[in-house]
């Protein structure tokens, strides 16, 4: 049997509104993936040294506050300064589409935002992660 | 209400109409549903009957309006005297940009203002801390100093409106800003009214904006209590949320359980203090969450009054009738918008809203349609506060009290939500109250647990969201999304960099350091803020202070 996908689900920046990651998380666990979740209050570096410490395939980080356009982006230069661009970077939350485009650029493979269906994630990373 | 004699009769007629109509017709057109429930998992019947209210004692579980157990409301004449009060939540940008916002609001006819802070001054931080990159000015204003309350509230006599201030961790810092922009309009803190969310327990269980341990933080909320129990008189001193609770996904029944039981782990916590429960009771009051299930809903709010005044009354001993009355706010459920089809947005709140009204509510927040997109445009707040106009004078919904009060279904749901959450109240008592609770991660595992089976019913399609997972269509998404300046940021950090050059290095070093002192001792730290910040100290050197003298909090995480 293939090994199981592992995830890290992490709550960027000051933003407290973690339903979202959190049945995320549980979602994809139910899913048959190993799914590590940071808590609150993440920045970039930490999110960056957890996701390669941790040994994932998959990082995904959610803020509802507007400062994914700060806080997204960083994670991908961090996790290519440590040699881990294999990582596959998604991302969620309330998440204008005018932000989409640069934030695709600056290397978040994709984000989905709210009424996203779970099955449609996990069919995403299995795609992308295989 | 019913003799036994009539109840028997109607038992036999109901059980003749089934066999004579409803297996008829279920034969040829069977239910869509084998079973029905409500979001708190409460069985809903095909009818409701006097037979489901057979124990009622409407003296005793409703009375008069204004009367024990307040089941009707907490006033005699409700809405035939006033409207509640009509309060949209804004605030984004610099002090200048909500000031205008603010008085926009107040000309469309809006009757309290309600202050929407940004994270960085919610969590302490000023608006040049590293941790508030990308944050400043996002989700609320941005205040790092006296200097920005003063902007804020230009041109706005404090003892002309309420303020409701959506703060917590830092409230007493934000309440000695608001009492210091008052004395400079020569108003008199005994002439200020408004409101402090100051509700510490749900953020660690729900919201996220902590900084504090449990034990100093309480002594926060208490000192406040005291302090304003004497000097602020007619300030709602705390705001206990069941809102988030909702938001972050529990049920109904969980909404009010968990926030009754934060009022009393707080009302303990003041009476501990030394604190007489008729001397601060009557100035808490509540916020909670209007969400789809429209009966459900005004049972809810119906029922939290009964169970609160039981609860002041049997288990405090208040004496006073005004430490009895549950008072709350009420906000339409966030979570409940839609980014696809935001127009039919406008629907679920207007129907949300409706329960409010229907369920006594003190002061509304009605969402805006955009808001599962970004902060809502002008043009969609004023939707939102007009949805509250039409109900309050079109509808004919304010002429009488408590319209719903008598429905066989809404009582029967009343009485089935308070069976929920005495038992909820009476767990949580048995694991050593709310804090301990929390601590254990009983709260937030219930929470989630439920979080995730509303996902699951929307995934299966047992619940349909339209627009969602039914009816949709292609659509361009609105071009008019409200941005904020991203230059905000630079601004905050220059007036911070002017304040620093012009305040009084001195003082601010003194009154920080009496801060200090008094935050190691057990006096009421309120005074000391309030002169700090009259110093200029900012928001981030104050909390920075308690944070050396009280540690901050690490959260559980619970999944």
């Amino acid at each position: 049997m293939d090994k199981p996908i592992r995830v890290l689900i992490a709550k960027a920046g000051l933003d407290g509104h973690d339903r979202g990651a959190k049945v995320i998380a549980q979602s994809l666990r139910d899913a048959g993936m190993e799914v590590i979740y940071t808590g609150l209050r993440q920045t970039p570096e930490k999110i960056a040294e957890a996701a390669i410490q941790e040994d994932v395939q998959v990082v995904g980080i959610s803020s509802l506050s507007g400062a994914h356009m700060h806080l997204f982006p960083p994670v991908v230069e961090l996790l290519r300064e440590k040699g881990a661009s294999d990582i596959l970077v998604i991302g969620g939350g309330v998440i204008p589409e005018s932000d989409i485009p640069y934030l695709k650029e600056a290397g978040i493979t994709e984000i989905f935002t709210s009424g996203t269906s779970t099955k449609d994630i996990i069919s995403f990373i299995r795609e992308h992660v295989n | 209400m019913y003799d036994k004699k009539k109840l028997e009769d109607i038992k036999q007629a109901k059980g003749e109409w089934e066999d004579k109509f409803v297996n008829k017709t279920l034969k040829r057109f069977p239910e869509r549903k084998e079973e029905f429930e409500t979001d708190s998992g409460i069985p809903v019947n095909r009818v409701y009957t006097p037979e489901d209210l057979e124990d009622f004692d409407y003296q005793k579980d409703l009375g008069f309006p204004g009367e024990y157990p307040y089941t009707r409301g907490v006033q005699p004449t409700m809405y035939r005297g006033r409207f509640w009060t009509m309060r949209q939540y804004a605030g984004f940008g610099s002090s200048e940009e909500t000031n205008k916002r603010f008085k926009y609001l107040l000309d469309q006819g809006q009757t309290g203002l309600s202050v929407a802070f940004d994270l960085p001054t919610q969590i302490g931080y000023d608006s040049d801390h590293s941790l508030a990159r990308g944050e400043v000015g996002k989700v609320g204003v941005a205040i790092d100093s006296l200097k920005d309350m003063e902007m804020l509230f230009d041109g706005i006599p404090l003892d002309k409106v309420s303020t409701s201030m959506t703060i917590n961790s830092p409230a007493a810092v934000i309440l000695a800003m608001y009492i210091a922009v008052a004395e400079q309009q020569g108003i008199a803190p005994d002439k200020l009214s408004g409101t402090i969310q100051n509700d510490i327990l749900k953020e660690y269980v729900a919201r996220g904006t902590y900084i504090f341990p449990p034990e100093p933080s309480m002594r926060l909320i208490t000192d406040i209590f005291g302090y304003c129990a004497k000097n602020v008189p007619n300030w709602n001193t705390i705001s206990i949320s069941g809102y988030h609770i909702r938001e972050a996904g529990a049920t109904a029944a969980q909404e009010i359980a968990f926030t009754l039981a934060n009022g009393i782990a707080y009302v303990q916590a003041a009476v501990d203090a030394g604190l007489d429960v008729d001397e601060f009771a009557p100035r808490l009051s509540f916020f909670f969450n209007a969400h789809l299930n429209f009966f459900e809903e005004v049972s809810k709010f119906r029922v939290a009054r009964r169970i609160w005044a039981k609860l002041m009354k049997e288990r405090f001993n208040a004496k006073s009738d005004k430490s009895l009355k549950l008072r709350f706010h009420t906000q339409t459920a966030g979570v409940t918008l839609t980014a696809q089809q935001p127009d039919v947005n406008i629907m679920r709140v207007a129907f949300q809203a409706l329960s409010a009204v229907l369920g006594g509510t003190q002061s509304l927040h009605t969402n805006s349609k955009d808001e599962a997109l970004a902060l809502p445009s002008e043009q969609a707040v004023l939707i939102a506060l007009r949805t509250q106009q039409v109900i309050a004078h079109e509808i004919g919904v304010t002429e009488t009290v408590d319209p719903l009060a008598g429905s066989y279904y809404v009582e029967k749901l009343t009485n089935d939500l308070e069976t929920m959450v005495w038992q909820y109240i009476d767990n949580i008592d048995k694991l050593g109250g709310s804090p301990k609770s929390i601590e254990k991660g009983f709260m937030q595992k219930e929470i989630q647990e439920s979080a995730y089976q509303y996902l699951q019913q929307i995934e299966s399609e047992e619940k349909i969201v339209v627009g969602v997972n039914k009816y949709r269509m292609k659509e361009e998404m609105p071009a008019d999304l409200l941005k904020v300046d991203p230059a905000v940021m630079e601004r905050q950090c220059k007036k911070l960099e002017q304040l620093r050059k012009e305040r009084d290095p001195k003082q601010v070093a003194e009154t920080l350091q009496k801060l200090r002192d008094v935050a190691q001792s057990n006096d009421n730290l309120m005074p000391y803020i309030i002169e700090s910040v009259k110093a200029y100290a900012t928001l981030g050197e104050i909390c920075g202070i308690l944070r050396e003298v009280f540690g901050e909090y690490q959260q559980q995480v619970v999944i």
